[in-house]
């Protein structure tokens, strides 16, 4: 098993997601759940490019670009909102922040 | 020159918008005689319309004027358009003259009342509407300027809505002509449906390709209209009571103008009730002379001298009917200008009779008035004898060529409808002979007490004397108790010779009140015609009499008799329009022809013509001559004719208002109750199934951003296991 197949990327990428996923669901400070986002993102880029690697399509590589644009993008906002969630509410958990319930 | 036609009904529209903003601020009569000038130039629009379409090619008199298109909607459009065709020119000819004329009369009329410029608003909006109804190009302009003139009609009715009388009438002819509106408005939906345009050049155009059914229904549908607002049998109840407005109102809306937009209305879809089935056309022709002839059997014993001409209409009403029902469209027409004529001048004289008379329409107590008011008696005697068919005057033709045409239908149905239509002729002579001979023939009767006047007379003189015997009473207690008390011999014979004096004084106060009473008892009932009389009693009559007593009628002013004189000039030569010698003189005929497709062409002989004519002339002498023998030579027992049931229409108001008021107010509260429970509850269940859903709901969302991620997720994994177990299967 010297060569490295396609497949170790998925199992990592998959690995990484689900830690990602996991995180977002059991930590409740905001700024840990942005980064588990993040992660997520990021197995998915990972998970782009190996199966562009192993199927040889330079498709995957492109598609990743466009992840992590939207992602920069993302965090540039998201990170705002947290900033700006911080600076009112010190020690805020994303349980606090239900004023939206129906 | 036709294009003046956009003047005809711009002109009143004006003058209602003016005199609506500064109407009030004119005041008395400037806001009448703006009214006046507006109709009146709206007349010369008409006239010069008129002489723009005679210049043209006979086969070229059809003009449509659309002014933009109103309703554009995918295959259903409407324009605000005129048509201009010889049937429109000739009834806004009429509706402008006669309008005219009634205008200026009003002007006089409604002198001093407080609401003059308001009345005049309303007479130029009805104007304006009643001329859009007959200029329309469709049956949604018509319908409008229908809808129009109701609404005037209502204002105008109620005019003095302050009495309760008159609002509840007002409120009874609205009511009334909605069962009629619903008819056209369904027709309407009918007609488009079916031809596909509501215009009526293309009603005109296409109705040959009608079913029969649809067409039937169509027809009976607009009868239905026409029942509501011509009054016909069953729906002719409001305008009786439409009297309680001013007099001119009566005269212009309930007689001459309005009330025949009905007959306008079915002559004007000719080429539809051309296709509907024989036995409809039939009924309409039976509504038509049954409502004749039971109208004018109720006008016989009516002794409002309003309700009288209020009757006498729905009766003519009948008689137009009659002839659009066999086809006989010229007829009608020609019937419904001369009657426009003679019965607003006999509305008019009415009018003029009462306002001279202190507003007492009761002609029982009218009599003799021709010597006070001999303009307003000529003119009304004029009216009278065109009404009653005798020739040369205009009534006599017009209704004449109603009746031929219904004997020409020809087989039993056709003599039995002639039948009918003649013995309404020979009522209706007797009851306007009859109103003629009460109101301007005989004695003067305005100062004669009433029966209940004499009565209360009678009973005031029984309790005078009662009152003068009990003070007697107590006079002769006095003396007694002054004899009694008496101290010497000589009082005691002075107080003596008091009671003997004031016993004598009683027995004389107690003969006079026996008197008093056997003559209340015995007092003489006055012969059919004579005045009740008072007789010893008089000084005892109610002071209501002495004010009639004091009453001097008089002739009214100029702006009043002069539409007088004119209409009767018209009255008299009107059947100059359509006189039935010749094919030459059938000038109405022959101006008509391009908008009649389908007139029902006279097949009876001269000989007949003639032989029909004389009859019907012998029917309006006979009326005549018996209302002579009854109300001027009192010969004849004037209640033999004024039955009671009569006098109170048949029971048949009375019926419909218990009915209506009974099992109908249940039967209507049931769909009230219905319409609030069953409609409303289903409407208003969708509404809170609904609210109560989203607040079920709504729990899910609980704000908490943790938990969305998880329902995202697990949704996320089932769609992964679903898609894995797709393609492995």
């Amino acid at each position: 098993m010297g060569e490295l197949s396609a497949t170790w990327y998925l199992l990592l990428s998959a690995a990484v997601f689900s830690i990602g996923a996991v995180g977002l669901l059991v930590r409740r400070n905001p700024l840990i759940m942005f980064m588990c986002v993040e992660l997520m993102l990021n197995a998915v880029n990972l998970a782009f490019v190996g199966m562009a690697f192993g199927l040889n399509d330079i498709g995957g590589q492109v598609a990743v670009f466009f992840v992590m644009v939207v992602a920069a993008a993302e965090v540039v906002v998201g990170l705002a909102i947290v900033v700006a969630i911080m600076r009112r509410r010190e020690g805020t958990t994303a349980d606090d922040l239900s004023v939206l319930r129906g | 020159m036709t294009d003046l036609v956009y003047f005809v009904p711009l002109l009143p529209l004006l003058g209602f918008a003016t005199l609506l903003v500064v109407g009030s601020r004119l005041g008395e009569p400037a806001a009448g005689w703006l009214a006046t000038l507006a109709i009146g130039g709206s007349f010369l629009a008409a006239v010069g319309t008129w002489i723009g379409l005679v210049n043209r090619d006979e086969d070229d008199r059809v003009v449509e004027k659309i002014v933009f298109e109103w309703v554009p909607a995918g295959r259903f459009s409407v324009d605000v358009g005129f048509l201009v065709d010889p049937l429109s020119v000739a009834m806004i000819l009429f509706v402008t003259g006669l309008g005219t004329l009634i205008h200026l009369y009003s002007i006089g009329y409604m002198h001093g009342d407080e609401n003059y410029a308001k009345y005049f608003v309303y007479l130029n909006l009805f104007a304006f509407s009643m001329l859009m109804l007959v200029l329309g190009n469709n049956l949604l302009i018509t319908f409008l300027g229908w809808e129009g003139v109701g609404l005037c009609s209502y204002f105008l009715i109620s005019f003095w809505f302050t009495d309760e009388k008159n609002a509840s009438a007002g409120k009874k002819a609205f009511v009334t002509n909605r069962v009629g509106d619903w008819g056209f408005m369904v027709a309407m939906f009918l007609t488009f449906a079916t031809i596909g345009s509501i215009s009526y050049v293309d009603i005109a155009g296409t109705a040959g390709q009608l079913s029969t059914k649809v067409a039937t229904g169509i027809a009976l549908l607009l009868f239905i209209g026409a029942m509501g607002k011509s009054a016909q049998f069953p729906l002719y109840l409001w305008l009786p009571d439409a009297m309680a407005g001013p007099t001119p109102v009566s005269a212009l809306i309930h007689a001459a103008t309005m009330v025949t937009a009905g007959v306008y209305l079915l002559t004007r879809v000719n080429a539809v009730l051309y296709e509907a089935s024989g036995w409809a056309t039939n009924l309409i022709a039976w509504v038509g002379v049954g409502t004749a002839l039971f109208a004018a059997t109720i006008a016989v014993a009516q002794n409002d001298i309003k309700k009288v001409l209020a009757y006498s209409t729905v009766s003519q009403l009948g008689y137009m009917i009659l002839a659009v029902g066999v086809g006989a469209y010229v007829a009608a027409i020609f019937h419904m200008i001369t009657h426009a004529f003679f019965k607003a001048l006999l509305f008019l004289g009415s009018g003029s009779v009462i306002h001279g008379m202190d507003n007492d329409q009761d002609m029982r107590r009218y009599g003799g008035l021709k010597a006070f008011m001999p303009i307003t008696a000529a003119t009304f005697i004029v009216a009278w004898l065109a009404i009653a068919g005798v020739p040369p005057f205009a009534g006599f033709w017009s209704k004449d060529e109603i009746l031929l045409s219904a004997w020409d239908t020809g087989g039993l149905n056709g003599r039995l409808l002639w039948l009918v239509g003649l013995i309404t002729a020979l009522l209706t002579a007797f009851y306007m002979s009859r109103q003629v001979f009460m109101t301007f023939f005989g004695r003067y009767r305005y100062a004669d007490p009433d029966e209940d006047e004499v009565t209360a007379a009678w009973s005031g003189l029984v309790g005078a004397s009662t009152e003068s015997l009990e003070l007697a009473t107590t006079t002769v207690a006095a003396a007694t108790a002054e004899v009694e008390a008496a101290d010497s011999p000589e009082e005691k014979a002075a107080a003596s010779v008091n009671l003997d004096n004031a016993i004598a004084a009683e027995s004389e106060a107690r003969s006079r009140v026996e008197t008093a009473r056997e003559a209340q008892r015995t007092r003489p009932i006055p012969e059919s015609g004579e005045p009740n009389d008072a007789g010893v009693a008089v000084d005892f009559l109610p002071e209501t009499v002495l004010a009639r007593a004091e009453h001097h009628p008089h002739e009214s002013p100029w702006q009043m008799t002069m539409p007088l004189v004119v209409l009767a000039g018209f009255s008299v030569v009107a059947g100059l329009l359509n006189l039935p010698f010749t094919k030459g003189l059938h000038f109405l005929e022959q101006w008509l022809e391009p908008a009649l497709a389908h007139e029902h062409v006279i097949t009876t002989g001269a000989a007949t013509k003639w032989l029909l004519a004389l009859i019907a002339i012998a029917a309006g002498a006979v009326g005549i001559a018996v209302a002579f023998r009854t109300y001027i030579q009192r010969r004849l027992d004037a209640d033999k004719f004024e039955r009671p049931v009569l006098a109170q229409a048949w029971y048949y108001d009375r019926t419909v208002s218990d009915f209506m008021g009974g099992p109908g107010r249940r039967l209507f509260d049931a769909i009230t109750w219905f319409d609030a429970n069953v409609i409303d509850g289903a409407v208003n269940a969708a509404g809170s199934a609904a609210s109560r859903g989203g607040n079920f709901v709504r729990r899910a969302q609980s704000g908490f951003v943790r938990s969305y991620a998880l329902g995202m997720s697990l949704g996320s994994v089932a769609l992964l296991v679903w898609f894995v177990l797709r393609i492995s299967s």
